[in-house]
C-alpha cells in the first residue's frame, strides 16, 4: 500500500471549503496549504513551532458560528503535546486538528521524529479526551474526514499517514501583519479589523 | 470563593479591569499570587476561563483569539515567562496585542532558592522578547497600573507584562511553616 501524497490530502480535505478558517503550522504543511492557493480565511505560520494548536482554540473561541481547521505536521504536534490536554478540557465542538503525519522532520534533513518510533498521535488525543479522533492510511477514508471537518458537530483530531517524499516548496505570504489583517477584515470587517 | 483579603482586594479590580477593556478570554496556569483573581475569571460567566498545561499555550491562544476578535489575557507566576520566550515571537511579528500579568518570585523574602534564577531574569527576558514591562510594588499601584497596560496593549497593539512583586503579594517560607 503506497502511503498517501499530502498535498493531494490537503487538497481534497480543503475542496469546496467555503467559509472555513485554515490555520497552518509551519513547514510543509503550510507550503501544501500555499499550493491550494491563497485565502484570506488562511493563517500560515512560519514559526511559532508548537502553538497552531492553541491559535485554532483562540480562534476557535472567538468565531464559534465558523469552523477552524488545524492543519499541521507531527514535528509541530510534538511539540505542542499539551495543547491537546487544554484543547480536550475546552472541548470546542468548532475545532479540528489534522496532523499530516510523515515521522519525519522533513524541513530539517529527514530525521525520524517520535512517531516512527511508537508514538501514536491519534492515542494521544483520544487519551486527553478529544471525543472525535482517527487515523487516516488510505485516499478512500478521506471523503468522510473531510465531510467530518465541514460538517461534524464536535472536536475533532485525525492523523493523516502520508510519504516523506519532499516536494517542491511552495511559499505562502510570510508577512505577520499582513497575514493578521487579512484574517481579520474577513471575519470582522474592515472596521473592527483595525481595532 | 473565598472573601477578599486586604492584600487580595486589588484582585477585584483586576477582574473589572478586565470587563471594562472588553478582556473576555483568560488563560493561566496557576499562581498562589493570583488565587482570587482566578476565582473571579473562574466563576464569571461572561468570561472564558482556559487552564493550560504550560505558560507558552496562553501566547498562541491570545493570538488566535485576537485574530477572531476576542481579547485575551495571560496570567502566570515568573518562572511561567522562560517558557514563553519563542512563541512571543508570534505576537510580536504579526503586530497582536499581548497582556500579560505576572506575579514575582525569586526576589525579596524568597526561601526557594530553585525560584532565583527566573525570578531574577524576568524583566530582562521579557524586554529582550519585546514585551514592554511594568513593575508593581504596592496593592494600591495594582490597578492603574495594570490599567494603563491594557490600553496599551491593546489600543497601541503591544505586548505588555505587569510584573506583582513578592513585596506585595507575600514571601511564602514553606521552611518556616508558612501555608
Amino acid at each position: 500500500m503506497s502511503l498517501l501524497n499530502r498535498r493531494e490530502v490537503v487538497r481534497e480535505l480543503l475542496r469546496g471549503r467555503g467559509e472555513l478558517i485554515c490555520v497552518v503550522g509551519l513547514g510543509a504543511p503550510a507550503y501544501d496549504l500555499a499550493a491550494c492557493g491563497d485565502d484570506p480565511l488562511d493563517f500560515p505560520l512560519w514559526g511559532a513551532m508548537g502553538g497552531v494548536a492553541m491559535v485554532g482554540l483562540g480562534l476557535a473561541l472567538a468565531q464559534p458560528g465558523r469552523t477552524v481547521l488545524v492543519i499541521t505536521g507531527d514535528g509541530e504536534m510534538l511539540m505542542g503535546l499539551g495543547s491537546l490536554a487544554t484543547i480536550a478540557a475546552q472541548r470546542p465542538p468548532n475545532l479540528r486538528l489534522v496532523a499530516l503525519d510523515n515521522e519525519r522532520y522533513g524541513e530539517t534533513g529527514q530525521q525520524r521524529t517520535h512517531t516512527a518510533m511508537g508514538v501514536d498521535l491519534a492515542a494521544v488525543a483520544q487519551g486527553c479526551g478529544f471525543p472525535h479522533t482517527r487515523t487516516v492510511r488510505q485516499a478512500a477514508e478521506l471523503a468522510s474526514l473531510r465531510a467530518d471537518i465541514h460538517t461534524l458537530d464536535g472536536l475533532l483530531f485525525a492523523v493523516v499517514k502520508v510519504s516523506p517524499e519532499e516536494l517542491p516548496r511552495v511559499l505562502p505570504p510570510r508577512d505577520g501583519h499582513y497575514l493578521t489583517q487579512r484574517l481579520r477584515q474577513a471575519l470582522l470587517g474592515a472596521e473592527r479589523a483595525l481595532e | 470563593m473565598s472573601e477578599p483579603t486586604a492584600t487580595a482586594q486589588w484582585a477585584d479590580g483586576v477582574h473589572a479591569l478586565f470587563k471594562a477593556h472588553r478582556v473576555d478570554v483568560v488563560s493561566f496556569v496557576p499562581d498562589g499570587g493570583q488565587k482570587r483573581l482566578i476565582e473571579l475569571c473562574l466563576s464569571d460567566p461572561e468570561m472564558r476561563a482556559v487552564t493550560l498545561t504550560t505558560e507558552e499555550e496562553g501566547v498562541a491562544l491570545a493570538a488566535g483569539a485576537f485574530l477572531g476578535g476576542r481579547r485575551a489575557a495571560l496570567l502566570m507566576q515568573s518562572s511561567g515567562v522562560g517558557n514563553c520566550i519563542n512563541m512571543l515571537s508570534l505576537p510580536h511579528v504579526c503586530n497582536m496585542p499581548l497582556f500579560m500579568l505576572v506575579t514575582m518570585r525569586g526576589e525579596w523574602g524568597e526561601f526557594n532558592p530553585w525560584q532565583v534564577p527566573m525570578g531574577q531574569s524576568t524583566p530582562t527576558v521579557l524586554e529582550a522578547s519585546g514585551v514592554i514591562v511594568y513593575r508593581v510594588n504596592s496593592a494600591e499601584e495594582v490597578c492603574p497600573t495594570v490599567e494603563g497596560a491594557l490600553q496599551l496593549a491593546f489600543q497601541s497593539r503591544c505586548r505588555a507584562a505587569v510584573l506583582l512583586s513578592q513585596k506585595l503579594v507575600g514571601a511564602k517560607n514553606f521552611a518556616r511553616g508558612d501555608q
